[in-house]
């Protein structure tokens, strides 16, 4: 078992999420995170799967999405073989701000982007163990709330969406 | 320009025409009403059969298909009428059936409602369908049509379900039909590619005991011609699977029989000592491979497939030859070598005397008092024309009709093969015949399926499709109650059936019947159902307790096929 990154481009119809979906659903294979977002071609989406499998599964998997109709093209990567990340946002109460957390966010590269009277909320981005490492922090300043998005990625490899749809 | 304008449900009818659509089976209802009212207008051009249940729409849909290779069109209503097509939709799904269905959906302000007869019918039928869309405004209807038949017919064929809101079907649009060519995120035509044909041809050349295995790939294909240059050119012995059958006749010298659970004892034997295995539109179904883990696992797979999918799913492929059989396979006759197997021939034909011995023989000259299954079908080979369609239901009657039916010509062979599903035939052949009355149609059915949709009768009645029904009446669910006696120590749980009186329910249909309990009445029975001008019930009551064989058991190996 090995983390994969399984690339969607496709038609932006409705009712696609579930097409994909259900194919892993039917597999009885669980999807780890999903991000979904319009490509740079309007009309065509592009949607990124994390999920932990043996190759050949994963293989299947692809098969399997891209011979949904509305499907232009389905590929996956090993994590070396793709750029991402991810953000995740933490909610601590003012009342917990010090010295301390001041020099924790500074060495983590996070950073506050919302201040209210009773809390802030703090952002990072980066890979899933330094996100995770910062929470396991801010577990002890009273972390009121926690948010992390699924992986958006590029592959390394340098394929352009037209040469799909041509 | 009003006056241009014409209704979605007259767009919807329209359309169908534009597609050459023949014959829509149905069944009507409150959201489907408008296209039944368009019907009433075109029933010239466009024949409409009433089934008396969706589910005998959609199957008679299927034998339509299966035996014209043209789309099978059917239409229900929404919710009840649309759920019961699923059993349809999936089973074309899985036997690559071109369909296109519609279902007619409530208005659109009230879908997400709960409103009378509300389903989400593209919900259900989204992994049963190869592609599915719900219509909700009038200028989306033709263009949905359009695209639904493209996506049934071409690459490889399957289901497609078009979901039309009320409101859309009574809307006012233009009509300018645009036919469907194609669109980017779906790709029909992969061209083959010469090198893997060159490496294929290298591993036929070379090899000492190859064997082709082929499947419906071939019919769909339309590559039966180029099939039978191959094997005579290569002189490679050649099984079929159930859906494969007729695409080679049977008569073909490199023909050697069937493959799978209830197939020939050589074919399952000696697919676990060929050195090359060239699979040709099949898909390595487990009823054909049994145990994976020992299957063919001396042999390079040569794999002639379209579907990207289906390659090194089940199967691993030395060479897969991606693309349309019809163009690979002849491809490859150019490529290899003119050769003889005789010696490797001749152990398809030692092992083919072993199994007449051992089972043919029981099974087509009985000893016994009870008329078998076997005997009828062989009886049924005397008569026949030679383009007869064969239609079976699912069960123990399929796999014995299957094994001595004479298959001669293509689509000549339509059963629920990938799903199973009781029920299938009764429809089915009602499709299959009226999509020709001239031709032979035999549906060969066991007690249990014909009672799933034995209300198909009426519409047999009404159309008079002259199909032939074999009833084989065993008062079993026979092949469970194979299994319960051969892996469940004898406990018959729940498969004997008291069963009415079949030919009583023939009579009450106007169906001309006949009932058969004894040898010394088979063959004039038959005689006379294929003489008789119309619809035929022959109710033949068989052995109660006959096994099928060979038989490979679940988990089994191929080689490990038992004779009894």
């Amino acid at each position: 078992m090995k983390r994969y990154t399984i690339f969607v481009i496709t038609e932006n119809f409705i009712g696609i999420l579930n097409r994909i979906t259900i194919i892993f659903t039917r597999r009885g294979i669980n999807i780890d995170a999903l991000t979904a977002s319009e490509s740079r071609i309007s009309g065509i989406h592009r949607i990124t799967i994390e999920v932990t499998a043996n190759e050949d599964t994963v293989i299947q998997l692809v098969n399997q999405i891209e011979k949904i109709i509305d499907v232009i093209k389905a590929f996956y990567h090993e994590d070396e073989g793709v750029v991402y990340q991810e953000i995740a946002l933490y909610k601590i109460p003012v009342s917990r701000l010090d010295a301390g957390l001041e020099k924790i966010i500074r060495q983590h590269n996070a950073k506050i982007i919302a201040a209210e009277p009773e809390f802030v909320v703090l952002e990072l981005t980066g890979h899933k163990e330094q996100t995770q490492e910062l929470l396991e922090i801010l577990k002890g300043y009273g972390l009121s709330e926690f948010a992390r998005s699924g992986r958006v990625a590029v592959a390394k490899r340098m394929l352009t969406i037209e040469s799909f749809i041509k | 320009m009003k006056d241009m304008m014409i209704r979605g449900a007259d767009i919807v009818v329209r359309s169908l025409i534009a597609e050459q659509a023949e014959i829509i089976f149905g069944y009507p209802g409150g959201a489907i009403m408008p296209v039944y009212d368009a019907l009433y207008d075109y029933h010239d051009q466009v024949k409409h059969v009433l089934t008396r249940h969706e589910q005998g729409a959609i199957h008679a849909a299927q034998g339509y298909a299966r035996v014209s290779g043209k789309v099978g069109v059917c239409i229900a209503t929404s919710g009840p009428g649309a759920t019961n097509l699923i059993t349809g939709l999936a089973d074309a799904q899985i036997d690559s059936t071109p369909l296109v269905c519609i279902t007619g959906q409530v208005a659109a302000h009230l879908l997400g409602t709960d409103a009378f007869q509300e389903t989400d019918v593209v919900g259900i039928s989204m992994p049963a369908t190869k592609w599915n869309v719900q219509v909700r405004r009038v200028e989306d209807i033709a263009p949905a049509i359009a695209k639904g038949f493209f996506i049934a017919r071409s690459g490889r064929p399957g289901p497609v379900l078009i979901d039309i809101t009320k409101n859309a079907q009574t809307d006012f649009g233009e009509f300018n039909y645009v036919p469907c060519l194609g669109f980017r995120s779906y790709k029909t035509y992969v061209s083959v590619e010469a090198t893997k044909i060159q490496e294929a041809a290298e591993l036929i050349n070379k090899a000492e005991r190859p064997y082709l295995l082929f499947g419906q790939g071939v019919v769909l294909g339309k590559a039966e011609t180029e099939l039978k240059f191959f094997l005579d050119k290569s002189g490679i012995p050649a099984a079929s699977t159930l859906l494969g059958s007729g695409a080679l006749p049977q008569e073909h010298p490199n023909y050697v029989g069937k493959l799978g659970m209830h197939g020939n004892y050589g074919p399952n034997l000696l697919t676990n000592q060929c050195d090359v295995l060239i699979a040709v539109g099949m898909r390595f179904d487990d009823r054909v491979t049994g145990d994976l883990k020992r299957y063919a696992k001396q042999a390079k797979v040569i794999h002639l497939e379209l579907d990207p999918a289906e390659v090194n799913k089940n199967v691993k492929a030395a060479v897969a030859v991606m693309g349309d059989c019809r163009e690979s396979l002849s491809m490859l006759t150019e490529a290899i070598e003119a050769k003889k197997h005789d010696s490797w021939m001749a152990k398809f034909r030692e092992l083919e005397q072993q199994e007449k011995a051992a089972v043919v023989q029981h099974d087509i000259t009985p000893s016994k008092v009870g008329l078998t299954m076997g005997e009828v079908i062989h009886q049924i080979n005397q008569y026949k024309a030679d383009d007869a369609v064969l239609v079976t239901d699912v069960g123990q009657h399929q796999m014995i009709a299957w094994r001595y039916f004479h298959y001669k010509k293509p689509r000549t062979q339509v059963t629920s093969g990938g799903l199973g599903t009781m029920g299938f035939a009764l429809p089915a052949a009602l499709g299959a015949q009226l999509h020709d009355y001239s031709r032979q149609v035999i549906c060969v059915v066991g007690d249990g399926g014909i009672q799933m949709t034995i209300q198909e009768l009426g519409t047999i009645m009404q159309t008079k499709a002259p199909v032939k029904i074999v009833l084989l009446n065993n008062n079993y669910l026979g092949m469970v109650r194979q299994w319960q006696q051969m892996f469940f120590d004898k406990r018959y749980s729940f498969t004997e059936l008291d069963n009415p009186e079949f030919i009583k329910i023939a009579e009450a249909y106007n169906i001309k019947s006949q009932k058969v309990s004894d040898r010394v009445d088979l063959k004039e029975a038959i005689e006379d159902m294929f003489i008789h001008d119309g619809p035929f019930f022959l109710e033949v009551v068989v052995e109660k307790e006959d096994n099928v064989f060979p038989m490979i058991a679940t988990g089994c190996s191929v080689e490990e096929v038992r004779l009894s």
